[in-house]
């Protein structure tokens, strides 16, 4: 089917999320102003106005009620989703980079960048249910990792926290305690900075993407590499069908190595590979720049892409895509 | 010029204080040329290592011997006359002339030694001034430093030199025996070197032969025949070579050595380096030897500066245009050529002296081709006297140096000769003005080689002011194409040199428009062509069967840079070298335009089939085999059938592999899952939903009023 081309952002798209029941689609920019959207037909629901720099990310709680968004203008902000009012600001000395809200909600982690004298850092908040008893106060907070922390998300049953970065290694922590339990090996792990990680619907198992140009597929528990799948380009995000056993890449060179005017030069695609076989299956063109997010709707039928140029690509599969046999 | 005479007239008047004979032949000294026309060579950096190397050793030092004996009064005198002969050639290093005294009669000993800033330059001092007649009684013997101790170990007695005895060698052709008939390359990716067996047929890749990093310092080369594969090193170049895998067969010593070629036989081996002088008013310093495969000797060298080898030639690397010798006369090695000013030098390799000890005289001569099969030269001098002279293509027999043909073409830019392979035709193309002199358009020249009186035909394509953009023969035989035109998308024409009739005309068979090419690659066999669009055109490729004048497939591989044929014709590789940053890799393709495989591969530099030597059947024989292609290629499809039903029970075998082994690790997740889902209602405080379970999907209308508005029409009867 034809995307639908969702403009609405003035700058880079920066990451792209569904909620639970797959109706509303959440999208941040550097354009300061995340975005919600009709998931179905990619009409523009609502803007969340009140950030003062590049968004870097967002959740969304569980009941769809609540939407966390981190910014470079060194807050992480929580939002009504219906009203789109701010119920809370949490101050930081360095922009957020990654947030994610627990299983129940009650919890969120939030990751910071080094910034000026700070090191990275991993901030576990209580989220309060009534917004007026919310406070600044850290559960705990993990430092320690080089370099820039992109993704850090909750593991099975809130027991254990999993963050990737710059530094190239997958990291497991114990987030009752703060301790580390767990380091991806230096031989099979990613060579480069780790862009991107998403969790499979039931958390068993992950998927991490890089810019050495592969995306490789872990267990949650026991962080054993599974599967790993080379493409040409560096990946910079990465999502997996909740429906199929498909995961998709997307990514694209820097826009400042393309040094030709054609756009197939930078290979913008979003391609599909089979997860079990690691073989490419196709690819989804459109993008005029690299892609920077990648979001499966949780019913599996449809996925949406963000990316450099500033649109987000809804796509809606045909029929044929649930019938694809290699 | 003028410096120059005040410098003679200076020695002579110092000569003559001196008492010195003053029929000094100073015109036997050949001043380097003064100009390097500001280019500066990319090896300086090399060479600056090269000089910390050598400043510690007398590399540098010559010994000059025969010189005159004075006594001490006219030192100076004498000190200045060697200084100004020298200092011509090179830079002496300060307090680089030293005169060893008598200590008894207080008397020079008639020789002294000179430190030059480098070794090239003490060379150059050596070849230059060595029998240099001061006067009649004084000729200089000149040698190197280093040089006096070989010579001082040379064994007063002559022992016999050891015989060893014959080992056989490997087999050098062994990869010609694969049972899969399969061709090798060679490919070059970051600093590893590859040497890859190419089995598109069976199992869709490549196997490796032999890799090994480092390989080269610069490139590799196969040999004309495919024998051997050179590698370019610091020191000199070396040739690999064997039976199963790759060792090194032979080294050549050359220091610093930039290029090699060998000649089509693949007897000798040409290499070449130029050095930056140390005088930037000089021109570049040519050093070209000449080896012999297989010994390893060095059969001739060739010393200079770069402005006599480049004569001629728009100019390749550091001002020469290469191969600077070209080799002529088949397949034998038999002779080679060189363009000088006004003249061919043309060598033969039984002596390695000039044929008939003198050079072909041909006055401004700019350009010339040797016959791939036939000792006969192709020579080309341009228009002169502003047209009053025509421009002159001549075919030129060696040994005997007797014109075959000869054609004049009038107001002539520009002229390039193409040799159909196997030296039937010759094509020339050449741009010629209009009669108002400001456009040009092309015609070409076909020679028909072989034929009696050797007639020559003249073609102008169907619109005679198209420029032409590429042209290439069929190899073997006897049609060409022409890619032709002004507009971005060019036509393409086949030419044959042959009616069905007449066989003495050329005629157009077809002319493909507006196609995205600019480059054209025969099939090694004939018949097959890929029209090519590099560059500008993205790696556009359609493939083209000339016999049926019927495409066969258009395909594209993204900027694409180089297109080479297997030497079978079976297959071709589309490669993108690293003059692009990305997209680096490498593509097989069937002959029909099928893509085999791909091979992505960062930082890819190189991809070189190995050559194959001509086949020994007699065309008899091979006609025989077209003829019952049918009884073979049975054979060939069934070994074929086997190995695909083979993969793809491998295949299926993997991936039933690959099932079980996720299924267990989703079971497994799944009990866990099942395990962990009390807790987990838990921390949602009892909510039960686990996301798991169905839901139902109802359709909300939603009506929402955008605008209300009331317009009062009037009402009209």
């Amino acid at each position: 089917m034809r995307p639908i081309l969702m403009k609405g952002h003035e700058r880079p798209l920066t990451f792209l999320k569904y909620n639970r029941d797959g109706d509303l689609l959440f999208s941040c920019a550097k354009d300061h102003t995340p975005t919600v959207w009709f998931a179905d037909n990619g009409e523009r629901l609502g803007t969340y106005r009140g950030h003062n720099g590049a968004v870097w990310t967002c959740d969304v709680s569980r009941d769809s009620m609540r939407l966390l968004t981190g910014s470079a203008d060194q807050t992480v902000k929580l939002w009504n989703v219906q009203t789109g009012t701010q119920l809370y600001t949490f101050n930081f000395g360095s922009p957020a980079r990654s947030v994610e809200f627990a299983v129940g909600d009650k919890l969120a982690i939030i990751t910071t960048d080094p910034f000026m004298e700070l090191t990275s850092a991993i901030h576990v908040k209580r989220i309060a249910k009534d917004p007026t008893e919310q406070t600044e106060e850290s559960v705990l907070v993990i430092k320690g990792p080089q370099g820039r922390i992109n993704r850090a998300v909750w593991g099975p049953l809130n027991s254990t926290i999993i963050s990737a970065g710059e530094d190239t290694v997958i990291r497991i922590w114990d987030s009752e305690t703060g301790k580390l339990l767990r380091e991806s090996d230096k031989e099979s792990g990613h060579k480069k900075t780790i862009t991107s990680l998403a969790k499979a619907a039931d958390g068993s198992h992950f998927l991490t993407g890089s810019l050495d140009k592969s995306a490789k597929l872990w267990d949650t528990r026991t962080l054993t590499l599974i599967k790993t799948y080379g493409t040409e380009r560096p990946v910079n995000a990465v999502t997996m069908s909740p429906l199929l056993d498909h995961v998709v890449l997307g990514g694209g060179q820097d826009a400042s190595a393309v040094t030709t005017t054609d756009h197939r030069a930078g290979k913008f695609e979003a391609k599909f590979y089979d997860k079990i076989l690691q073989e490419e299956i196709g690819g989804v063109k459109g993008h005029f720049g690299p892609i920077n997010a990648l979001a499966f709707n949780p019913d599996g039928k449809s996925f949406s892409s963000g990316g450099e140029d500033g649109y987000v690509r809804l796509h809606h599969f045909d029929p044929d895509y649930f019938n694809i046999k290699i | 010029m003028a410096a120059e005479v005040i410098l003679m007239n200076e020695v002579e008047s110092k000569a003559a204080q001196l008492g010195i004979d003053l029929s000094i032949d100073f015109n036997s000294i050949q001043l380097p040329p003064g100009e390097n026309f500001d280019i500066v060579s990319d090896d300086e950096d090399v060479y600056h290592e090269d000089q910390l190397e050598f400043d510690s050793g007398f590399g540098n030092v010559i010994v000059v011997d025969n010189l005159p004996v004075v006594p001490r009064e006219k030192f100076d005198k004498l000190e200045g006359v060697l200084k100004k002969i020298y200092s011509q050639i090179g830079v002496i290093k300060e307090d680089g002339l030293w005169m060893p005294t008598d200590p008894e009669t207080k008397k020079s000993l008639g020789y002294c030694f000179i430190e030059f800033n480098t070794p090239q330059e003490a060379e150059l001092a050596k070849e230059k001034t060595n029998g240099y007649k001061l006067d009649r009684s004084h000729i200089f013997v000149v040698n190197m430093f280093d040089d006096f101790d070989k010579y001082m170990r040379v064994p007063d007695e002559w022992a016999p030199p050891e015989v060893k005895p014959y080992t056989p060698g490997e087999n050098l052709q062994k990869w010609l025996t694969d049972d899969k008939s399969r061709d090798q390359f060679v490919i070059r990716a970051g600093t590893d070197t590859e040497v890859l067996w190419n089995d598109a047929r069976q199992s869709k890749k490549t196997e490796l032969v032999y890799k090994r990093t480092y390989w080269t310092e610069s490139f590799v080369q196969w040999s004309p025949l495919g024998t051997y594969l050179a590698t370019v090193h610091r020191q000199g170049a070396a040739v690999w070579g064997g039976a199963t895998t790759f060792n090194r067969l032979m080294r050549y010593a050359h220091p610093q050595v930039k290029l090699i070629d060998f000649s089509p036989a693949e007897k000798f081996l040409v290499t070449y380096n130029s050095h930056e002088p140390s005088n930037p008013r000089d021109a570049n310093r040519v050093v070209i030897n000449i080896f012999d495969v297989r010994t390893g000797k060095v059969m001739r060298d060739f010393k200079g500066s770069a402005d006599e080898f480049s004569i001629g030639g728009a100019g390749g690397v550091a001002g020469v245009s290469w191969p600077v010798f070209r080799w002529g006369g088949g397949k034998a090695d038999k002779y080679f050529a060189k363009l000088g000013k006004n003249m061919i030098s043309v060598y033969e390799t039984e002596t390695f002296s000039l044929v008939d000890k003198k050079s072909l005289k041909v006055e401004n001569v700019v350009d010339f081709t040797w016959s791939p099969t036939d000792p006969i030269l192709a020579l080309f001098v341009p228009e002169l006297g502003g047209g009053n002279q025509p421009a002159r293509v001549s075919l030129v027999q060696i040994p005997n140096k007797t014109e075959l043909r000869q054609k004049n073409i009038f107001s002539v830019s520009d002229c390039k000769m193409y040799w159909q392979s196997d030296g039937d035709y010759l094509a020339v193309k050449a741009d010629r003005y209009t009669k108002t002199k400001k456009n040009t358009y092309t015609g070409f020249e076909l020679f028909r080689i072989k034929e009696r009186d050797i007639p020559i035909e003249v073609l102008e394509l169907d619109n005679k002011s198209d420029k032409i953009i590429a042209f290439a023969w069929e190899p073997k035989g006897h049609r060409f194409a022409v890619i032709h035109g002004d507009n971005p998308r060019p036509d393409i024409s086949f030419y044959s040199m042959r009616t069905a009739h007449n066989t003495g005309r050329v005629s157009k068979l077809s002319t493909l428009k507006g196609k995205q090419a600019n480059a054209l690659f025969w099939s090694p066999g004939g018949r097959f062509i890929v029209l090519a669009g590099l560059k500008g055109f993205n790696g556009q490729l359609e493939f083209f069967n000339v016999d049926e004048l019927e495409t066969m497939a258009i395909a594209e591989h993204f900027m694409a840079t180089d297109i080479v044929w297997d030497p079978t014709g079976r297959y071709v590789a589309t490669a993108v070298t690293s003059v692009h940053e990305m997209e680096n890799g490498f593509n097989i393709w069937s002959f029909n335009g099928k893509l085999l495989y791909r091979i992505p591969k960062d930082h890819f530099f190189q991809f070189l089939w190995r050559p194959r030597p001509p086949s020994f059947l007699s065309p008899e024989k091979e006609e025989e085999i077209a003829k019952n292609l049918k009884k073979y290629s049975k054979k060939y499809e069934a070994e074929d059938q086997d190995v695909s039903m083979l993969l793809s029970e491998q295949d299926r075998e993997k991936r039933r592999m690959l099932k079980e082994e996720w299924e267990k690790w989703v079971s497994g997740w799944k009990r866990t899952h099942e395990e962990e889902k009390q807790d987990r209602q838990k921390l949602r405080d009892g909510e039960a939903s686990d996301g798991e379970e169905e839901y139902e999907a109802k359709e909300v209308e939603v009506e929402e009023l955008l605008d209300v508005s009331e317009q009062v029409l009037p009402f009209e009867d």
